[in-house]
């Protein structure tokens, strides 16, 4: 503690000035100051430290490692660093009816869990005297965790769910949904994804972040009510052939056979395997086709080839990525749908514009055995580089949540 | 001897009470405390009065006196003039002064021989001052105030100059009054001294608030000890008695 020298000059000129007095309390020889007291017995007077607090606490939470500061706030702050000073001094009551000048850290043991702050303040005292006084505030770190921590502890926390469903029979609209979001990262605000009996369940911490994955819904996929693939679009090659098709029921039950025209005679060879429409025991319930004449309409339509998916499958060099715990619910229905999905994206470059395909470096070793069926396959150039399995894809142990 | 006391709870005797070699004035207080601490010392040499100035009982500050006169302001009634020359010794001289800076007590510091005054005071206060008092006038100031009657005190002894005097002022006041001074304080650090302390050649009265050792400084320069010179006074002169 000392005196301030508010007036001018230097102790010095003041030493030639004035002529020392007795301090009115214990009678030391003294240069004259406002309160005519020495520092001593000024200290014992009066205290301008009185009603800071020496000691305090600061919450910490350990798994984000961020100080809290009052009255909710969670800040990012080092040791020693300029904003755990401004923490530990918003902690400090008091602080308001001093001046403060000057604030630094006395170095303690990082894992001592106690953070020294020295602080130098000065105060008024009476008739006008400013006295500087140091002193050290001593704050003991709590742990303590942030709500948002706790949020991801407790993985059940939530404020908004989005439901998607869709009632049909197969699941490869959310296959593509899936990868839909993957690609778009638009599950990076998820508490939880679960699977559910016949769609998806989207868990979130703030209504916004579920009203942003609608908006995203509902741009992608087109209306409430899907109920089919996308639209295939042109398929870019064409062969004009005719063929004579059999049913398969019909295999060895008779020799029924029908005649059609197919833009497929690229594709197709004798004993192929195909599906089509086949208008003789189709009902349709529809305005226009019942003007049609009778023999404008052919027997059969031929839509697409059948590969040998056993075939295909080990000669499938990619894979894509996938929720967590989104092959918890797989039976084997949902594995074949899925195997019937990646067969619709070797197929349909449209479909695969908005997937993220990467190599599968288990696959690519397999040597390439020539393919006289010439099914569909994905280009390297198309598939990405790497993926990292160690990266969760509903947003790694939270991590991506903090950003 | 320095004697400590309170008027009505307040520590600035000086504003309620005058004190010279020769009478004692006393404000009019609720309570008689005040006077008896006056009296019981002082009512076996010098009389000892109740008195006010125009109604006020600020009467330290309202009047100057010594030994030989007392000047009051001319806001004095008729009555408390009266009162105050039947109370007093016939040898004191009593008279009213026309001064615009009508508290005489502020800008007025005497003893029995001189008197610092205000530098702004009347020629004809002066001229009243040297007839009534029988003073020599010096226009000064002590740490830069020129309301010298608040600030120094001073007796045929010794006098107290305010903390901040300068060492020059400190030498050249000492020469005018050929008594010796101190700077020091009076009730804890005050250094407002002739509010704090009234004193005359063989005793002192001081606010309450007044420590040991503001009481030891001003018993040493004041002259004021019974017994033999204390440690203050042997030891500590050289350094306290800036001469």
């Amino acid at each position: 503690m000392e005196y301030l020298d508010s007036g001018g000059g230097s102790s010095n000129v003041r030493q030639q000035q004035y002529s020392l007095i007795c301090c009115c309390r214990c009678g030391l020889q003294i240069e004259p100051n406002p309160t005519n007291m020495c520092v001593n017995c000024l200290r014992s007077d009066v205290d301008i430290t009185d009603g800071i607090p020496k000691t305090s606490a600061l919450s910490f939470c350990k798994s984000c490692e961020r100080y809290l500061q009052p009255p909710n706030q969670w800040v990012k702050a080092t040791l020693e660093s300029r904003e755990l000073l401004s923490v530990c001094l918003k902690k400090l009551k008091g602080l308001n009816k001093v001046k403060l000048v000057d604030a630094g850290f006395v170095w303690t043991e990082p894992h001592s869990m106690r953070i020294k702050v020295k602080l130098t303040v000065q105060k008024e005292v009476m008739n006008g005297a400013v006295l500087e006084q140091a002193f050290v505030v001593e704050f003991v770190v709590q742990p303590h965790m942030c709500d948002e921590c706790h949020r991801v502890e407790a993985k059940d926390f939530w404020r908004a769910v989005v439901q998607v469903r869709q009632k049909c029979d197969h699941k490869k609209t959310f296959f593509y949904l899936e990868q839909l979001i993957l690609k778009h990262r638009a599950h990076r605000n998820t508490v939880n994804i679960k699977p559910m009996a016949d769609g998806l369940d989207f868990f979130f911490s703030k209504q916004d972040d579920a009203k942003k994955i609608v908006e995203f819904l509902s741009a992608y996929v087109p209306s409430r009510s899907l109920t089919g693939m996308p639209e295939q679009p042109q398929i870019p090659l064409h062969g004009l052939a005719d063929v004579y098709v059999a049913r398969m029921s019909d295999l060895g039950v008779n020799d029924q056979q029908f005649h059609c025209r197919t833009h497929l005679g690229y594709l197709l060879r004798t004993g192929d395997t195909v599906l089509g429409f086949d208008f003789t025991n189709a009902n349709l319930n529809h305005a226009h086709f019942d003007k049609l004449k009778g023999d404008k309409i052919p027997d059969v339509m031929l839509v697409k080839k059948v590969f040998d998916r056993s075939k295909r499958l080990r000669r499938r060099k990619w894979r894509l990525e996938r929720f967590d715990g989104a092959d918890e619910l797989d039976t084997e229905s949902v594995t074949r749908d899925y195997n019937d999905f990646l067969d619709d994206l070797e197929e349909d470059q449209a479909i695969r514009e908005n997937v993220n395909i990467y190599k599968d470096p288990t696959k690519l070793s397999v040597e390439e055995d020539t393919d006289d069926e010439g099914a569909p396959q994905i280009s390297l150039q198309e598939m990405l580089e790497d993926l990292h399995i160690s990266e969760d894809a509903t947003g790694g142990e939270g991590a991506p949540m903090m950003e | 001897m320095a004697i400590r006391a309170q008027f009505e709870g307040n520590n600035e005797v000086g504003v309620f009470s005058k004190l010279t070699n020769n009478y004692c004035l006393v404000a009019i207080g609720g309570s008689e405390n005040f006077y008896s601490v006056f009296e019981g010392e002082l009512a076996d040499t010098i009389p000892v009065v109740h008195a006010s100035i125009a109604g006020c009982r600020v009467i330290g500050r309202m009047c100057v006196g010594n030994r030989h006169g007392l000047l009051v302001p001319n806001t004095t009634t008729d009555q408390e003039l009266q009162h105050i020359r039947n109370a007093l010794p016939d040898s004191v001289k009593i008279y009213r002064a026309e001064e615009k800076l009508s508290a005489l007590g502020n800008v007025i510091a005497c003893n029995d021989y001189v008197a610092l005054v205000h530098p702004d005071l009347d020629r004809e206060t002066e001229d009243l001052l040297v007839d009534t008092l029988n003073v020599e006038v010096f226009r000064h100031t002590v740490a830069n105030n020129v309301l010298v009657g608040s600030y120094a005190v001073f007796s045929n002894q010794g006098g107290m100059v305010p903390p901040k005097t300068s060492v020059e002022d400190l030498d050249e006041l000492s020469s005018l009054l050929q008594v010796p001074l101190v700077a020091g304080t009076v009730n804890r650090g005050s250094d407002v001294l002739a509010a704090g302390m009234v004193v005359n050649d063989w005793m002192a009265v001081c606010g309450h608030d007044t420590t040991s050792t503001e009481v030891s400084v001003l018993e040493s320069v004041f002259k004021l000890s019974d017994h033999e010179p204390s440690q203050i006074q042997t030891q500590m002169r050289d350094s306290l008695v800036d001469t």
